[in-house]
């Protein structure tokens, strides 16, 4: 049909899918408490998913590699958060630090471990990241696993809201809005400073932008870092949702779930990352509260949710076709 | 006259292929320079190695400092525009975002250099919250020079400007690197398959083939020249 014969044309058709999951899920917290509630709870969770699937997706955008080892690195800096408090800190105090220790982390795997194997090849460096998931995984099975109870505190603490009989519980609240905050930050200094040009720049086309004098190699190198301090935000706020409080596997089955979701919203695309997340958290948290009969079926699940994606819409939902002409 | 550029002996090569075999060439402060030749002569490899964009060995002098090992983000640094083959052209960024690019290695405001650039380019002005991919190709070749002009450059890199563009569009971006050398003093090495319009811009040529310099001399000089005329201006 002629575009001009059809006002809305113009409006993706992934636009439609997000607001009728959002009247959907609306709609259903009206109708039943506990559909509200489960609500809330993956919408908590899914912010950690959504921010650790932004997290693959800046290093994809900027290398087509995938980030093995980021769920690790997320949980290693949860490690060291959980040190500082040990020593002393405040929670804020340690979570603030935890996100600057996390950015020269990232950084510094990117310039010491990735970079003289990045110009090989994908392959290479996807497997040197799937190394480095083994060695993190190593490390912190060494210096802390043989704690038997760890936890970091919940920020939050674990009271409730009551809104209209449903229980707003202010971990999940607190999860989203930090997340949140974390992911307008991060999209604000892409968009509107100079270094986040260059870094876009680099990621876009790194034969020309070295051409207009931006150090393409620093840009990864930040992009690491900045990568890893959403990673870090991610499982800040998720570990204290989950009962097996802190261990070396925390983040395992959240990187899974936050592969998913970078794949349904489109590996390029940060907003579909974030949707993602959100949409994986929810749909889990259904399955799990409606049918917790198959709630070890979750991991599965999630893979159905991924193969399902690539089947039918490959470029995910937010996945677009450039516009180029030459 | 000052030389800005002075190539001596460079050699270039993609892995094992030889490209370059020790190519040597100036340009002097404030001319335009131009490079002819067949497919495969080394014409962008040249400019690559200035660029710092291909391996090379051999001595280029810019502006009195040897370029040793700069890369391509140093040699922008040190002011040599290059515009490459098929543009390099950010479309997936704004017509503004491109144009920021252009100042990346500046610090503080570039609104007056913009506002100069557009004065060459006033249909610009219009299309700065576009998307450059939405341009078209000979508007999208003269973002890129534009962006190469907001970098303040002592040198312009122009690789095939002509290539893919209707002969019109390839007059007006001629007619506007000839205003931008005599109004500001750029000094250009630009590369071009279209011998005709390549003379008319340049006060000197060289013609490179299989990798080494084979004729030099003044653009009318070349225009007479016999093998000139019967393998690139076609009498």
């Amino acid at each position: 049909m002629p575009r001009f014969l059809s006002p809305l044309a113009n409006v993706q058709p992934t636009v439609y899918l997000v607001v009728a999951g959002a009247v959907f899920l609306l709609v259903g917290s009206l109708d039943s408490a506990r559909f509200a509630s489960l609500t809330v709870g993956g919408v908590g969770v899914g912010a950690a998913y959504g921010s650790l699937a932004l997290a693959l997706v800046l290093i994809y955008r900027a290398t087509h590699v995938i980030n093995f080892a980021q769920g690790e690195l997320a949980m290693l800096t949860t490690y060291i958060a959980y040190q500082l408090v040990q020593w002393g800190l405040s929670y804020w105090e340690a979570f603030f630090a935890t996100l600057a220790i996390a950015f020269v982390l990232g950084t510094a795997i990117q310039v010491t471990i990735i970079r003289p194997v990045q110009h090989r090849s994908v392959i290479g460096t996807v497997i040197v990241t799937v190394g480095l998931f083994i060695l993190i995984d190593g490390i912190a099975s060494w210096r802390w696993g043989g704690i038997a109870y760890a936890q970091l505190p919940s920020p939050f603490g674990f009271g409730a809201w009551e809104v209209g009989g449903v229980p707003i519980q202010h971990l999940y609240a607190g999860m989203f809005g930090i997340v949140l905050a974390s992911v307008l930050l991060v999209w604000a200094l892409f968009r509107f400073t100079k270094i986040g040009l260059g870094m876009r720049a680099a990621a876009l086309r790194p034969a020309a932008a070295s051409l207009a004098g931006v150090r393409v190699d620093a840009m990864l190198a930040l992009g690491w870092g900045f990568a890893a301090v959403l990673g870090a935000v991610a499982a800040l706020m998720y570990e204290p949702s989950q009962f097996s409080g802190l261990t070396p596997t925390l983040m395992q089955t959240a990187l899974v779930y936050a592969f998913a979701a970078a794949v349904l919203g489109g590996l390029e695309s940060p907003a579909g990352a974030l949707v993602g997340g959100l949409a994986i958290g929810v749909f889990l948290n259904m399955l799990a509260g409606y049918a917790p009969q198959v709630v070890s079926l979750e991991v599965p699940f999630a893979f159905a949710a991924l193969l399902a994606t690539l089947l039918i819409k490959p470029s995910g939902l937010f996945g677009q076709s450039q516009v180029q002409r030459v | 006259m000052k030389t800005l550029l002075e190539l001596e002996d460079v050699e270039a090569r993609y892995g094992p292929i030889h490209a370059l075999h020790g190519v040597s060439l100036a340009v002097q402060e404030g001319a335009i320079v131009a490079v002819l030749g067949p497919n495969g002569a080394g014409k962008t490899t040249t400019l690559r190695a200035v660029s710092g964009t291909v391996r090379r060995s051999g001595r280029i002098v810019f502006d009195g400092k040897a370029l040793g090992r700069a890369g391509p983000a140093g040699a922008a640094r040190l002011g040599i525009a290059h515009v490459p083959e098929g543009r390099g052209t950010f479309s997936e960024l704004t017509v503004w975002e491109n144009l920021r690019l252009g100042a990346y290695t500046r610090r503080g405001s570039i609104k007056s250099d913009v506002e100069r650039v557009l004065t060459y380019f006033p249909w610009l002005s219009d299309r700065r919250r576009q998307q450059a991919g939405t341009l078209s190709g000979g508007e999208q070749q003269m973002l890129a020079l534009a962006r190469a002009f907001v970098q303040r450059p002592k040198l312009l890199l122009l690789d095939e400007p002509s290539l893919g563009l209707a002969p019109v569009l390839v007059a007006e971006i001629f007619r506007i690197v000839r205003e931008l050398n005599e109004k500001e003093g750029l000094s250009v090495l630009v590369v071009e398959q279209n011998a005709h319009l390549a003379l008319q811009a340049a006060q000197f040529g060289y013609v490179l083939e299989a990798g080494e310099i084979a004729l030099s001399g003044t653009s009318a000089e070349l225009r007479a020249d016999e093998s000139i005329q019967r393998s690139y201006l076609g009498y």
